[in-house]
């Protein structure tokens, strides 16, 4: 049954409906930003005023003023106060110094974004086909060659650590084959980046997009050839989590009576389970997405640092690693932003396509 | 009645009967137990040299480059020649210990908070969740990093961020699972009948919807482990010479491309503790796979 939203038609008040839903949301996507805020702000409170101050020294000379600093930014002031001023300071945009990227940590962000986005722009497309593709078959055939095989290899895979992975693949095809490298781009190609301002021009700071952009397909080649094995560790973390859940969907529904219904009356396997079944088992894979992107994040970070990829990951990774509590903790602040608006989104969409869902 | 079974008993009966006809049970139990024997018995299989400290692997020498099996390092020795035999064997009691402590204190806070959520409802329960909903904003990895950095690096500072964190999932899972409880007639009876909230929580609702968590924990024991891996290998957790299989990865990271004429060289510093880790978790996987077959109301009868 397809609702037409926009048709008045259907049902007066689904958009009445619909619409006290989404404020609903809302207000909950506020105060679980406001909780959010006040957890990373308790963690940040257990430094003493001392190291939280050393955040905002950007040079050696600075360290001497770090009183000065505490009495600026008021790290002896009643815990409501400094939360206050923590909020507004984070929304006008100053977090701090990142010790590792050596700039404010705004800035940093915006430096670092482009990577990571590009590794995952290459990844989500592949693991939510494949994914889809491989539960969907396992579904059908259920207790299956192919069903068991994609079973086992799927709990091994939920049982192979990230990094374990990553440095594997590195092994083989980087140490062994000499096939793929780690790092983003060829040296000579960052050299050539570096010393010709002029002819290359950062678009969007992926250098596949860019190297079209700036018609250097040589930068978008090597870039894809960097790009390969991180993708595929970056797929294998996630598609074994796709492929259960759809499988498990695309189970449950072939046993409906729809089904049962559309095979008595003879109509063709294909065309009931792909056009009828797998749509059908397709709605709650929506549903995953918001631990599909907790998985690609958590991902990231170890392919990164295996990979050495100045991204995201990277950055945070690294960040920790320094004690850099700045990073750390808008890193944090952001990461539960986008995962609460991501989860907002994902639930919205799951309430326009599932009429039952917004009506409970 | 002595004769007859207790109900209880004989579910269980059915679910072992159950999970012991499964393949995939009988490889996960029987890789665990050897886990479990390696463990009990590291002492005598790899008598410690340290007798401050025994999870500190002893190395003879500081040459950075790793050297193959020989007789006396049947598995070699990683950069900085600690002995990986040792590391691997002590390594096993710090991946059960790391497991075993995480999803004990996770699920006693989570258990505790969701009876408390589910059986009483209103307002406690919508306080308790909306924590939850708050702490599940952001992702495990990037909670315990900044917990980590809070209160400092190292093994037991990892523990306890992971427990802080992971508790969590499991208020959701026993809450799901007591909602259903909550409303049925056998709860009902007993509240009438007098008998306290406490005793209803503990004995009657406690047992009959545990079986979902423990599912969850079987599972999380070994992405827990994995967890703990990846902050070690990051510099975070486990110190460098630790017996603890994360660490041993991170000392052998610069070696896992050896020279050009024999690129896989130093293969045995990463792939043997890297296939512990993977058998370790292999086995909680298999195992919690095998229980939610067995415990699962809709498939078991079948």
């Amino acid at each position: 049954m397809r609702i037409n939203l926009f048709n008045p038609c259907f049902n007066g008040n689904i958009g009445v409906i619909l619409q006290a839903y989404i404020i609903r949301r809302l207000i909950f996507l506020i105060f679980v930003l406001f909780g959010v805020s006040i957890l990373i702000f308790g963690i940040l409170s257990t430094f003493s005023p001392e190291r939280r101050a050393a955040a905002f020294v950007t040079t050696p000379q600075q360290a001497k003023n770090i009183p000065e600093l505490i009495e600026r930014y008021g790290f002896n002031d009643p815990v409501y106060l400094q939360y206050i001023r923590w909020v507004k300071e984070i929304s006008s945009g100053n977090m701090g110094w990142s010790i590792v990227a050596a700039r404010p940590v705004f800035d940093a962000f915006w430096h670092y974004f482009p990577i990571t986005l590009e590794l995952n722009l290459f990844a989500t497309p592949i693991f939510i086909i494949l994914g889809i593709w491989l539960g969907t078959q396992a579904g059908i055939k259920k207790d299956s060659a192919f069903d068991h095989i994609t079973r086992i290899v799927a709990i091994i895979g939920w049982s192979l650590p990230t990094f374990l992975f990553a440095l594997i693949l590195l092994m083989v095809f980087y140490g062994y084959f000499n096939l793929f490298s780690p790092e983003i781009l060829s040296h000579d190609l960052v050299t050539f980046i570096r010393n010709n301002p002029d002819s290359y021009t950062a678009y969007t700071g992926m250098y596949t997009i860019d190297g079209i952009l700036n018609g250097r397909f040589d930068i978008t080649l090597d870039a894809l050839k960097h790009l390969v094995l991180p993708v595929a560790t970056q797929v294998i973390v996630v598609v074994a989590l796709v492929m259960r859940v759809m499988r498990s969907n695309m189970i449950e529904e072939t046993s409906k009576d729809y089904v049962i219904t559309a095979k008595a009356k003879g109509a063709d396997k294909k065309t009931i389970y792909i056009k009828h079944a797998r749509r059908n088992a397709l709605i709650p894979v929506i549903t995953i997405a918001g631990e599909m992107a907790a998985f690609a994040m958590e991902g990231s970070i170890a392919v990164e640092i295996v990979f050495n990829r100045q991204g995201l990951g990277w950055w945070l990774a690294e960040s920790a690693i320094q004690l850099d509590i700045p990073v750390v903790m808008c890193m944090c602040l952001f990461m539960g932003a986008v995962f609460v608006v991501t989860n907002l989104v994902i639930d919205l969409l799951y309430a326009y396509i599932d009429p039952r869902i917004r009506l409970s | 009645m002595p004769e007859n079974k207790h109900p209880r008993l004989k579910e269980l009966k059915f679910t072992l009967s159950k999970i012991l006809r499964n393949p995939s049970a009988i490889i996960g139990f029987s890789l665990l137990f050897f886990f479990v024997g390696v463990a009990a018995f590291a002492p005598y299989l790899a008598p410690p040299k340290n007798i401050h400290n025994n999870y500190l692997v002893p190395h003879e020498g500081f040459s950075p480059t790793p050297k193959p099996p020989s007789a006396k390092h049947i598995f070699g020795t990683t950069s900085g020649q600690y002995d990986i035999y040792y590391g691997v064997i002590w390594g096993t009691r710090t991946a059960f210990k790391i497991g075993g402590i995480v999803i004990g204190l996770a699920t006693l806070i989570g258990v505790t908070l969701g009876i408390i959520a589910g059986y009483y409802g209103g307002v406690v329960d919508e306080i308790i969740m909306r924590g939850v909903d708050i702490v599940f904003a952001i992702p495990l990895l990037i909670l315990v990093m900044a917990i980590v950095v809070a209160f400092g690096t190292g093994l037991d500072k990892v523990i306890i961020a992971l427990a802080l964190v992971k508790w969590r999932s499991y208020v959701r899972v026993m809450r799901s699972g007591i909602l259903t409880l909550r409303d049925s007639d056998f709860v009902q009876a007993a509240k009438i009948m007098g008998v306290s909230d406490f005793k209803i929580m503990i004995r009657h609702i406690l047992p009959n919807s545990i079986y979902p968590v423990i599912v969850v924990g079987t599972m999380d024991m070994g992405s827990m482990v994995i967890t703990a891996s990846f902050m070690s290998f990051l510099g975070l957790g486990a110190p460098r010479g630790y017996a603890d299989w994360g660490q041993m990865v991170a000392s052998a990271r610069n070696y896992i491309v050896g020279p050009a004429h024999d690129p896989l060289k130093f293969w045995y510093t990463v792939v043997i503790p890297g296939l512990c880790i993977i058998l370790f978790v292999l086995s909680w996987n298999l195992i919690g796979d095998a229980l939610r077959d067995a415990f699962d109301p809709k498939q078991r009868r079948r």
